[in-house]
């Protein structure tokens, strides 16, 4: 499969009069054609600083993409000018946000934004537009779509305006879509309704799908590849059964511990001990090493290099896993004559 | 056995529509529309359901922070709906409430200190060097440290934060507490934690809980029995054991399907719900779930069931088991 989006040792920094914090600190992924790929972690790991940054939306100032590269399409998106992001904005990478109430404009019918969003990236006439926005709005479920457009999103509920965004976020057929927490909002049975749409679109139109979320249930019903987050820094990357069945990083394990499984009732959850760092707090050592049980000296001194241990992309961020890279090289040198 | 602390009965709360050109009163909103449940001393019942279904009004009915169109809330055998407003302030000295956001039921003006004793004042316990002595204690009691006594809220993340929200609601050694969603507006792994601590403090303090929650992931592992609501409604209360293996009501089950679970080798492919929550204001005839229902009969769309009990304390409004009540009772 080909990656159809690149990032290397991308870095974002916003410059506070607290001093410079880098939300992303030297991440790199990619994301190949088609696939869901899942980035999971609590507020304040960067999660949503890297959608940002893809899409070219980082507030500036305070914040500034310090480092790296974005490559979508053999483009360079870091280097785009403000013009060329806006052509590609909706057209070939679109986002859908967290909050399905804020993101459309209270002033304007549903069928007026969507109408926007195919007559900025294609010259065709209104009528036209109309019709592939009633056509799109159909596609995403929404009932009586012809007289939806005529209507302002007050008179939608939370999860059939979400369905609105994801009609527009599709219209222009991108290649990728960012969902930054697309459900988070929405109640579990409408929740269990988007994402299925999300499933259905990828699978039918073969968008590639970046889901951000902090649900590990969400990821594992859907994703295909999970990303962990924590403070900044990619902690640990491999296909969805490889992270569930057998985790590697201590985070990873304590975050699956303490989700609530609904299958089982235990007398007490599994928690991590103490707080997710302030964002910048931590200079020196791993980032995760002040909460983790395994920590020893050296976890508070240097700064483990992320691991890229088993050669099926499972990659680890932790001293504890070093041994697998190592027996790995050895590996190699045997077998390479 | 032990005995009952709170008892509801038929509580009704029906909020008006004001509209025209002379606001007038041109319909109403029925949030919460003759709930009946108890709960016991030092169980947690929790109250489920999408949001507009209730909760949280049903949460502020029995606090007697708004009041109630109809029915009575008994709490230790005294009616909350017959005390005059003074009587109802001593009365909360027994019961508090855990709010949802953090953020927002923290005054950023009052130190952790002020915040904490607050409470005692209102109530007139004990004089200012014990309180001070209260304060302390009771933040370590909730995991912080007593120096925190003099930090304003900004300094702490979200999870400290919802520690002092609990630390205020016991404060005054209440009876009763009634959290409303405590959890969901953090993150996972503070979350655990918040919870495992809400469980301690009830073995510690012998604790009644109400838990009002949107995720029955969260709520099975702190309940003893679950209310499913919906529009205002209980639509199903049973042992929380009962309800998690074997729900009877197609909204709980529907409920329970949707929730994502953390093991991607499972795979689900039908959505268990299509549709949206009706409108409150207008909500369908007979049983109000029918318009979503995959098992809808021709009597639900015309007569609201009743809340009857099917198995040994376990309760269900749905014409599908109405059926099976009357053949059995045959």
């Amino acid at each position: 499969m080909t990656s159809i989006l690149q990032v290397k040792g991308l870095k974002t920094t916003f410059f506070t009069d607290e001093g410079n914090i880098p939300a992303v600190d030297d991440i790199d992924f990619h994301l190949d054609e088609g696939e869901i790929l899942g980035i999971v972690g609590e507020s304040g790991c960067g999660k949503s600083v890297t959608s940002l940054s893809i899409m070219g939306l980082v507030p500036n100032p305070p914040g500034k993409i310090t480092d790296g590269s974005i490559t979508f399409q053999e483009e360079d998106l870091t280097k785009a000018s403000e013009k060329r992001m806006r052509e590609i904005r909706g057209n070939e990478i679109s986002m859908i946000f967290q909050e399905p109430m804020t993101s459309l404009n209270p002033l304007f019918t549903i069928g007026n934004q969507l109408i926007e969003a195919v007559k900025l990236h294609e010259k065709v006439s209104k009528q036209k537009a109309l019709h592939r926005v009633i056509e799109m709005l159909k596609v995403v479920g929404l009932p009586r779509a012809e007289e939806m457009v005529n209507e302002y999103p007050h008179q939608l509920s939370g999860g059939m305006r979400q369905r609105v965004m994801i009609a527009m976020a599709f219209i222009c057929n991108p290649k990728i879509l960012i969902a930054d927490e697309p459900t988070t909002a929405l109640d579990v049975t409408i929740q269990a309704q988007i994402l299925h749409q999300m499933k259905e679109l990828n699978r039918k139109r073969n968008t590639a799908v970046m889901l951000i979320t902090h649900d590990l249930g969400v990821v594992a019903e859907v994703c295909t590849r999970v990303i962990v987050m924590y403070c900044g820094q990619i902690i640990e990357q491999a296909d969805v059964n490889t992270i569930f069945q057998s985790p590697k990083h201590p985070y990873t394990i304590g975050l699956l511990q303490s989700v609530p499984d609904i299958r089982e009732k235990r007398s007490r959850l599994f928690s991590i001990k103490g707080n997710v760092p302030k964002p910048g707090s931590i200079q020196k050592g791993c980032r995760f090493a002040g909460r983790c049980e395994q920590a020893h000296d050296r976890c508070f001194a240097e700064d483990p290099p992320l691991y890229k241990g088993d050669g099926q992309g499972h990659q680890v961020r932790c001293f504890l896993h070093e041994s697998i890279e190592e027996a790995h090289h050895v590996e190699d040198t045997i077998t390479s004559p | 056995m032990s005995k009952t602390l709170l008892q509801v009965h038929n509580l009704k709360k029906h909020f008006p529509i004001y509209g025209g050109i002379l606001n007038k009163k041109v319909g109403e909103v029925k949030a919460v529309d003759g709930l009946t449940f108890s709960v016991k001393e030092g169980e947690t019942l929790s109250l489920v359901g999408e949001s507009g279904c209730g909760k949280s009004t049903t949460g502020r009915l029995i606090m007697q922070l708004i009041e109630p169109t109809d029915g009575s809330v008994i709490f230790e055998d005294q009616s909350l709906t017959e005390l005059s407003k003074k009587q109802v302030r001593l009365t909360r000295e027994r019961m508090q409430m855990i709010f949802q956001d953090p953020y927002a039921s923290l005054n950023p003006r009052h130190s952790v200190q002020k915040i904490l004793e607050e409470p005692l004042i209102v109530h007139g316990i004990g004089s200012k060097e014990e309180r001070k002595q209260r304060v302390k204690e009771m933040l370590e009691v909730v995991g912080l440290s007593s120096y925190h006594a003099k930090r304003y809220p900004h300094q702490f993340s979200g999870g400290q934060r919802q520690r002092i929200g609990i630390a205020r609601a016991l404060m005054t050694k209440p009876k009763l507490i009634i959290a409303d969603e405590p959890v969901s507006a953090l993150d996972v792994s503070i979350q655990a934690q918040v919870l495992n601590l809400l469980q301690d403090l009830q073995k510690k303090f012998q604790l009644t809980y109400i838990f009002i929650a949107h995720d029955l992931g969260v709520v099975r592992h702190i309940s003893k029995s679950v209310a499913v609501m919906y529009l205002g409604r209980i639509v199903e209360i049973a042992d929380s054991e009962t309800l998690y293996n074997g729900a009877l009501h197609p909204y709980t089950k529907a409920l329970l399907s949707s929730v994502p679970i953390p093991d991607p080798t499972i795979q689900k492919e039908s959505i268990p719900l299509s549709g949206d929550l009706p409108d409150p204001s207008k909500p369908p005839q007979g049983c109000a779930f029918h318009s979503r229902c995959e098992a809808c009969m021709d009597v639900c769309k015309t007569q609201k069931p009743t809340l009857m009990e099917v198995e040994k304390d376990h309760y269900v409004a749905c014409h599908l088991y109405e059926e099976d009540k009357q053949f059995n009772d045959k």
